[in-house]
């Protein structure tokens, strides 16, 4: 009856959301008196969970795994989650996790919750509080059937080392079949993406146009964020639609979101709600930001960024 | 459970042996949704949304999925229908589909609860009417679940595309993009299949507002309300919970960004 978690790899190497689900996954798994299994694909290191409470790992090596696919993978995750009686997956929210989730939930019969950003207040049902109405709201959600599967949200339980004497087992599957083929994959490989950074910094129309983005790149840099925008500059074609931030683009949780230029239209502000710390620098003092943030410049972004990279370069050569 | 792809295949085969309009059917899902604007409130302790004064729209994500189906259909030659799992207060928003072009509206009469019951509505009726594609959203604007097109695609065995950006279709094989973290994905597959789709799939100013006539002439088309299969009840909503209201917010002058560095490294502890 243990706990079956999706350790996710890429390349070898695991995505900090798979230590932050163990981490969810050992606070489960002790107020059940379970231990935590996890099923990893192709990663290299499979010890390294051992240091976040996971107690077993099945661990599959396979050549014909590299990609990912959503189907096969939903399916080995199913005959782990047999062979390991359990009857709690938990995944990630990364983009593979939430596309195999419904895949699997389906197959392995369970009442599934997203976005789940606590541990369950009650496990007989299952009761448990998600993010709601695109963060304006919460929900506690119950799971009535016996096998059951959760997302973690992103950043809401926070990694915590816990070392375990971990036992890792080679685990056999048969690899169901797939229509779906990946033909090829884009990605900037030397930027951070938004779904990964610890901070973003976000630009608005009042940076005046796409020749300003300079120091938004540079104050991105600075701090080893990610960039983003608010809906209007996607849909002046500014900046690309992949960086627009809010309800109908990608939602940011963040341990810190800087936004320069951005009024903060509602649809924005809750894109942006589960950011833990929110900076707003913006020269009109009622834009509805200054009441969603935690810290606030009342000035003119040309004058303010500048000063304010400066002073984290400075900043961060006596930080580091 | 009963066999799709075999029975699609030869749905396929007959259908271009014998009929000489052999277009793709496609469903699109239309989830109603309070406007992005909209104050949530909850009433009845906490156990239900407050409806009073919010206006109702087609979920943006499933909009754009909508409109990609209306290019289909004036491109390529396909039948658009849509469909709600909701109570009769769904209507209007079905009514505005039919305004943008759909061809038919199917509305499933169950209290749409939670995503998998929504989702077994849908694919039973999938199956039952052989739909080539299915379109649904990435998630919806009020519940997020972002499970349901996932679902039916699982219960019924078709293919499955997830924050689906673009897709292109030539007879049966499709080229579909996939969102993902810092990039996307090229994806090669056939029919049947379901997509949540997205912005992306078509863009912003693809978007269309229903005009007179369109209106006029979705008076007249069927909406056909079904009655649902078993119903699910694997979860379930206990309550609601608004966000506490926000501190105060801490000010620095426009001279002193120095003190909004320091107050980030030691106070909040974000940098």
């Amino acid at each position: 009856m243990a706990i079956l978690i999706y350790a996710e790899s890429e390349n070898g190497k695991y995505k900090k959301d798979s230590f932050e689900i163990a981490s969810y996954a050992r606070v489960a798994a002790d107020k059940l008196n379970t231990s935590v299994t996890a099923i990893s694909i192709n990663a290299d290191d499979p010890n390294e969970l051992g240091n976040y409470g996971v107690d077993k790992v099945l661990h599959i090596s396979n050549d014909s795994l590299k990609n990912f696919n959503a189907v096969i993978y939903a399916d080995i995750i199913k005959q782990a989650f047999e062979s390991e009686r359990s009857n709690l997956a938990i995944l990630s929210s990364s983009s593979n996790a939430k596309y195999l989730g419904s895949l699997l939930s389906v197959k392995i019969n369970a009442g599934y919750i997203t976005n789940v950003i606590e541990i369950p207040k009650e496990f007989d049902p299952l009761t448990v509080k998600r993010n709601s109405f695109t963060n304006k709201a919460f929900e506690y959600a119950k799971i009535n059937s016996k096998n059951r599967q959760l997302a973690i949200s992103k950043n809401s339980h926070g990694v915590i080392e816990n070392k375990t004497s971990i036992q890792i087992e080679t685990f056999e599957v048969t690899l169901a079949s797939s229509e779906i083929n990946v033909k090829s994959t884009e990605k900037a490989s030397n930027k951070v993406t938004i779904a990964d950074a610890e901070i973003v910094v976000s630009g608005g129309r009042g940076l005046k146009g796409p020749e300003n983005w300079g120091m938004i790149e540079e104050l991105a840099d600075v701090l080893g964020a990610a960039t983003a925008c608010s809906k209007p500059v996607s849909d002046l074609g500014w900046r690309p639609h992949s960086e627009h931030v809010g309800q109908t683009g990608k939602l940011v949780s963040s341990n810190l979101y800087i936004a320069i230029g951005i009024s903060g239209a509602i649809q924005h502000l809750a894109g942006i709600n589960s950011s833990k710390v929110k900076v707003v620098i913006n020269n009109d003092p009622d834009a509805p930001f200054f009441k969603a943030a935690d810290y606030g410049i009342v000035g003119d972004a040309f004058e303010v960024v500048p000063k304010l990279i400066e002073g984290l370069k400075t900043f961060k050569s006596q930080n580091t | 459970m009963f066999d799709n792809k075999n029975f699609k295949l030869n749905y396929v085969f007959l259908s271009t042996k014998f009929y000489p309009l052999n277009i793709m059917k496609i469903l699109v899902c239309i989830s109603h949704v309070p406007d992005t604007t909209s104050k949530i409130n909850f009433i009845e302790n906490d156990s239900k949304f407050d409806e009073k004064g919010v206006q109702f729209v087609i979920n943006p994500n499933d909009e754009f999925g909508l409109t990609r189906a209306m290019w289909f259909k004036e491109k390529q030659g396909a039948s658009v229908d849509v469909i709600n799992v909701g109570l009769a207060d769904t209507e209007p928003t079905l009514r505005k589909a039919l305004a943008i072009g759909a061809d038919k509206a199917i509305r499933i009469n169950s209290d749409p609860k939670n995503g998998l019951n929504v989702a077994k509505q849908i694919a039973h009726i999938v199956s039952s009417e052989s739909y080539d594609l299915v379109i649904g959203g990435r998630e919806s604007i009020d519940y997020n679940g972002g499970m349901v097109p996932g679902m039916i695609a699982g219960l019924i065995n078709y293919n499955f595309v997830d924050k689906c950006i673009s897709l292109e279709i030539n007879n049966d094989s499709i080229i579909a993009a996939r969102e993902i973290e810092g990039g996307k994905e090229i994806i090669e597959s056939k029919l049947p299949l379901v997509v949540a789709g997205q912005k992306g799939l078509v863009k912003e100013s693809d978007l269309r507002i229903p005009n007179m006539r369109g209106i006029m002439m979705a008076r007249r088309k069927e909406l056909q309300v079904v009655n649902a299969i078993d119903e699910d009840n694997s979860t379930c909503t206990v309550s609601f919970e608004k966000p506490k209201p926000k501190e105060e917010i801490t000010l620095v002058s426009s001279d002193n960004v120095g003190e909004l560095i320091n107050l980030l490294h030691n106070e909040a502890k974000a940098i």
